[in-house]
């Protein structure tokens, strides 16, 4: 049960809350990254650093801008600069429009207009000190659990995530969704091979026929462009380290979302409108499984670690939850909670559980979770042209069809 | 710390995950779930590994999280170890186990 649903945030034009009041800066192409840092260096804004922005490939381009858009309309951010070169594939003034219209304080500095670099940066400087000034004098408001999205990600695992912090998290999400709020699953890759364990948790037929075929697209994918099959297969280290079957492998990863009813499917960076247990459409890589689930609206993300991380992101909360204890101590100034008392019998999964879901509230209520001492964060996106002109090629190559084929 | 344990995740599972090698006759502390309890081994279980919790019929569904992981391919005594020998995949569309990468059974 949580011991408190209630926390204060900041209301949006859109009715939506947000836990905290950033003026994002958006760099809508890497050309760029420098420039926004500083602005968010001298002037208290938040931004993030990224290799994107020019592309080709208009798929590529409309997952960057949509991934732009999601930050900028999320609860979290109460005012944003976007900040371009002026010559890019992603469209600056599609960008703020698309934020603008949520009734957030917009503004846009074209590198190329401006009159250089450092020209620009002290109009962004000026114009982030005045947004930081407006957001400032906002009242907060009370917020329900009930409005909040709650992201689930493991990465730098060990034997232990799947035993403690996993678990532990999944007690979390449990009492989480019980109480009328919302968590996100991501990383399709880790679902492979355990689909009929999922597709047993969703609420109706409809969602289990998508999960099915959202899973089989990614088997499809990955067994066609990639040598790397442990996603599929359980593969020989696996083994002779004591996972025995696929759904067991699975389940380890899958487990973070509990055992609640998963209510709805959305794409990568996609908003989900329904309460409940929701799976997102990402790959496994830490940085772009993040970034989808943010930009799709989430709050904060819990983030099972073995080894211990410091990835982040720049508008919501990234709060770390270690398997063991060592890491904990280890890592102590990236790390938030250890799940390592379960290891050494000083407490149960559910009593872990149970501090990591006070501990949202606490989050959502305006304490700082470790990683966000730095206003400068990762940023990444799914490698989408990589993987589909690899499955193209291969597909082709079934056929005897080689022009692809390297000599 | 001394003790041998090993974590059970949920309190219907039928194993629990070794966190250090069990030895026959080991005292095993069964956390997690549920509140300490003990059992014994039976025979050499590595670290990572799982030992049955109770004894275990053929073509049992094996349970850890909640969640079948598997069917016994023969009968598993209590405190015995659950691996690949006595345990498969119920829709394991491929053999879960390649000896070589070459020889995986690809149907």
């Amino acid at each position: 049960m949580m011991r408190n649903t209630k926390f204060m945030g900041y209301r949006r034009s859109d009715g939506s809350i947000g836990i905290r009041n950033h003026v994002l800066i958006i760099p809508t192409v890497s050309c760029v990254n420098r420039i926004a840092m500083d602005i968010a260096n001298k002037a208290g804004g938040v931004t993030f650093m990224h290799p994107y922005g020019c592309t080709f490939d208009a798929e590529e381009n409309a997952i960057t801008e949509h991934s732009y858009i999601g930050h900028g309309l999320h609860p979290n951010v109460g005012a944003v600069l976007v900040l371009s070169l002026g010559c890019e594939t992603a469209s600056a003034a599609r960008v703020a429009e698309a934020i603008a219209k949520s009734g957030k304080r917009v503004e846009t500095l074209v590198v190329q207009r401006e009159g250089g670099s450092r020209t620009t940066g002290a109009a962004g400087i000026e114009l982030v000190r005045q947004m930081r000034r407006e957001l400032d004098a906002q009242p907060r408001e009370e917020g329900d659990i009930s409005e909040l999205l709650i992201a689930l990600e493991c990465g730098s695992s060990d034997a232990f995530s799947g035993l403690t912090a996993n678990p532990a998290v999944g007690a979390a999400a449990d009492r989480i969704v019980d109480a009328g709020g919302t968590v996100i699953l991501s990383e399709v890759t880790e679902m492979v091979g355990a689909e009929h364990v999922l597709a047993r948790r969703g609420k109706n037929d409809e969602i289990k026929q998508q999960l099915l075929s959202l899973i089989k697209r990614y088997e499809v994918d990955l067994s066609l462009s990639t040598e790397d099959d442990s996603g599929i297969f359980i593969s020989p280290g696996n083994v002779a380290g004591g996972l025995t079957t696929i759904e067991e492998k699975s389940l380890g990863c899958i487990y973070k979302a509990g055992t609640r009813a998963i209510t709805q499917i959305v794409g990568y960076g996609e908003r989900p409108t329904q309460k409940g247990v929701i799976i997102m459409d990402t790959p496994g890589f830490d940085i772009a499984s993040v970034t989808g689930k943010v930009a799709g609206g989430a709050h904060m993300v819990l983030f099972t670690t073995g080894k211990g991380t410091p990835a982040g992101s720049s508008v919501a909360p990234v709060v770390k939850i270690s398997s063991n204890n060592k890491t904990f101590e280890h890592l102590r100034e990236d790390t938030d909670i250890s799940a390592g008392d379960i290891l050494e019998g000083k407490k149960t999964i559910d009593q872990v559980g149970q501090e990591i879901a006070d501990l949202v509230m606490e989050i959502a209520n305006g304490k700082e979770a470790k990683g966000e001492y730095f206003n400068i964060q990762e940023f990444a996106i799914p490698n989408v042209s990589v993987v589909k002109k690899e499955v193209i090629h291969a597909r082709l190559a079934e056929q005897n069809d080689f022009r692809f084929e390297q000599l | 710390m001394g003790d041998k344990a090993a974590i059970q995740i949920r309190d219907v599972d039928h194993v629990a995950t070794a966190i250090e090698a069990l030895d026959p006759g080991d005292v095993v502390k069964i956390r997690g779930a549920v509140q300490e309890y003990e059992i014994v081994a039976k025979e050499h279980i590595p670290r990572g590994h799982k030992i049955a919790l109770r004894d275990i019929a053929e073509r049992e569904e094996i349970l850890k999280y909640g969640e079948i992981i598997g069917m016994a391919t023969s009968p598993v005594p209590a405190g015995h170890w659950v691996h690949v020998h006595n345990c498969r995949g119920i829709k394991a569309r491929r053999n879960p186990v390649a000896a070589n990468p070459g020889d995986r059974n690809d149907a």
